[in-house]
């Protein structure tokens, strides 16, 4: 048995509590009314505070839950079944390269990997000043105009390698 | 026919993607909403089903089933159910597909009007475009289009002075390949995950919240406003004698081709003519190895095959499916099992895991390809392969989706059986110190 003394729930650090934006609850609120039932809005929700704040905490979890009147449970289902809601902390940033058929015929693994080593990180890593994010995503609908990618709600077309750091100097 | 003939093409004659597609103003000026007013006014809702069933309308998704069809099932009159819905699958996720793409985005109030003579025609009284969250420029536009046909009187209550209405908003998904089957995309609406359900009952008796719900792919519905307006004469005769299924179709050709696009060409023209005259053939120093036909998930074809009518039946009887109708050239240079590889981890990804036959079997075919891309596999690998088309093959698992995805295989499996072979390592007899080890 360790001697250590057991941790203190005062001693641990202090988190600032997670309160829904009151601009994200009317949001939310509002789009409860297009549907005959609101948890049909748990999508919007979630893409609501991701918009804000990057990604979807525990705590924002719980938070559109109540607005809701939904279970927290049902909300995290949603939450982690969908490739676009974050449950992690990601970049500034999120880069998006479709590895999809189209993509891979017209040279998408050149792409990920002068990604990878400009950016020094692989699939699902964040750079180490927080300002990218990279991940693969699938089709795109615009395989006549691959290989495409997304950075952030931006889509770009027919991106090669040599383009990407003049693109990247675009995101600040 | 080449790139120069002359035919109507009723669903792009507005698009132009160099500028802002028509506002509504503009898009009434070129007979926009005028189906809706003929619907509204002079046609009872089961008027236009029997118009769309006439045209023989058959759904642009990938399945053919014909739409009329699917409407008439619908409970009608005074005694249906109250609350009615229609559904546009806007989910536009289907590898090597980008036709939705342009009409949303190239002409938004075709398909708002769309939307809105559609759902007259089963009564519904709520409208939702499913739109996917990566195609932002489509939602920005489409919304924009909603808001102009608000106050233009085309959306809401009493549409037309007349007693019914219907609302119309865009709901924009997440992410994930499953939300483009059609209850799939019905769970992930209610707020779900999206998980099919099992068949029957159908959507149009138990659909969205168990209420009757239809659910159309956006090219689909695009035709029914100019079915409406003009006949389902004039629909038959879009296809010009070349198939027998009615009206245009968005096809389009990708790959590493000279001129890959998307091309609204008459029913039935064939692989061929959208290869060569309008994708340009391949690019210099290629030759084609293969083709899908419409998306990943359909059987591979070869190049002496190209001369297929692109419609459901021909390319059925082709042992493959038309799917979305836009081809994916694989070109000489591609290793297939490499292109399948690419295939089914998409596949993989994308299973919602909800049956066991996909979500073990899947990933268990993406195990052996790599296996036999990197000459590891066994020779009793490519028999599993085989077994698997079966096991995973329409009837065995709960949705399309595994079946799919075994579409490309099996027809691989048929085609190019010698690069499976190539893949299997040739191993040594153990030597006895080996044997010990493994005692």
């Amino acid at each position: 048995m360790s001697t250590a003394d057991p941790v203190k729930l005062k001693d641990l650090p202090k988190v600032a509590p997670f309160v829904l934006h009151p601009d994200d609850r009317a949001a939310i609120v509002h789009e409860k009314t297009l549907y005959d039932y609101p948890r049909a809005a748990v999508i919007e929700a979630l893409k609501i505070v991701q918009a804000r704040h990057g990604w979807v905490c525990d705590a924002a979890v719980t938070a559109i839950a109540d607005v809701l009147g939904v279970t927290a449970a049902d909300v995290d289902g949603v939450a982690t079944f969908y490739n676009l809601i974050f449950r992690q902390p990601v970049g500034r940033h999120v880069i998006k390269i479709c590895d999809s058929i189209g993509c891979f015929l017209t040279g998408y693994e050149a792409l990920r990997a002068a990604f990878e080593k400009h950016l020094g990180i692989r699939y699902g890593g964040t750079t180490p000043d927080n300002r990218f994010t990279l991940l693969p995503v699938v089709c795109l609908g615009a395989c006549d105009r691959g290989p495409v990618i997304m950075i952030d709600d931006d889509t770009h077309f027919n991106v090669g390698p040599d383009g990407i750091v003049a693109l990247l100097e675009r995101y600040a | 026919m080449n790139a120069d003939t002359v035919f109507e093409r009723p669903l792009t004659a507005h698009i132009d993607p160099t500028r802002e597609p028509l506002s509504l103003k503009e898009y009434e000026a070129v007979g926009g909403y005028a189906a809706l007013r003929k619907a509204v006014k002079e046609m009872a809702p089961g008027d236009v089903t029997k118009a769309v069933k006439d045209a023989n309308l058959r759904g642009r998704g990938g399945a053919g089933f014909p739409t009329g069809v699917k409407w008439s099932l619908i409970p009608m009159g005074a005694d249906a159910p109250r609350d009615k819905y229609i559904i546009c699958n806007a989910d536009e996720m289907e590898p090597g597909t980008f036709k939705d793409r342009l009409l949303m985005e190239g002409n938004p109030h075709q398909l708002v009007e769309a939307m809105l003579v559609s759902a007259y025609a089963i009564q519904a009284s709520r409208a939702y475009i499913f739109l996917r969250g990566e195609y932002i420029l489509a939602a920005q536009r489409l919304r924009a289009a909603i808001a102009e046909a608000m106050e233009s009187g085309y959306v809401g209550a009493h549409i037309l002075g007349g007693s019914w209405g219907v609302s119309l908003s865009v709901h924009t998904g997440a992410g994930r390949y499953i939300c483009g089957e059609e209850t799939a995309l019905i769970n992930s609406l209610e707020g779900k995950r999206a998980n099919p359900r099992a068949k029957p009952p159908f959507p149009q008796i138990a659909g969205l919240w168990g209420k009757p719900t239809v659910v159309n792919n956006v090219e689909t519905l695009c035709n029914v406003p100019h079915i409406v307006n003009r006949g389902a004469d004039w629909f038959h005769g879009l296809s010009q004698g070349r198939s027998q299924d009615s009206g245009t179709k968005l096809y389009g050709c990708s790959g590493r081709v000279k001129n890959p696009g998307c091309w609204e060409l008459p029913f039935g023209t064939t692989a061929r003519e959208i290869l060569e005259d309008y994708a340009g053939g391949l690019q210099d120093g290629l030759k084609l190895k293969c083709w899908l036909p419409g998306g990943a998930s359909t059987d591979f074809l070869l190049p002496e095959q190209l001369d297929l009518a692109m419609d459901y039946d021909t390319i059925g009887h082709a042992h493959s499916r038309m799917g979305t109708g836009l081809i994916m050239a694989v070109d000489d240079h591609q290793d297939i099992l490499k292109v399948l590889l690419n295939l089914e981890e998409f596949f993989a990804q994308e299973s919602c895991g909800w049956c066991t036959p996909c979500r073990d079997g899947l990933p268990w075919s993406v195990k052996i390809l790599r296996a036999l891309i990197a000459r590891q596999g066994r020779r009793k690998d490519i028999g599993i392969l085989e077994e698997m088309t079966h096991a995973l093959g329409p009837g065995r698992t709960f949705c399309a989706h595994a079946p799919g995805a075994m579409e490309p295989l099996q027809s691989a499996l048929r085609f190019f059986r010698d690069e499976f072979e190539a893949g299997v390592a040739e191993h040594p007899a153990p030597t006895p110190a080996e044997l010990q080890v493994l005692t």
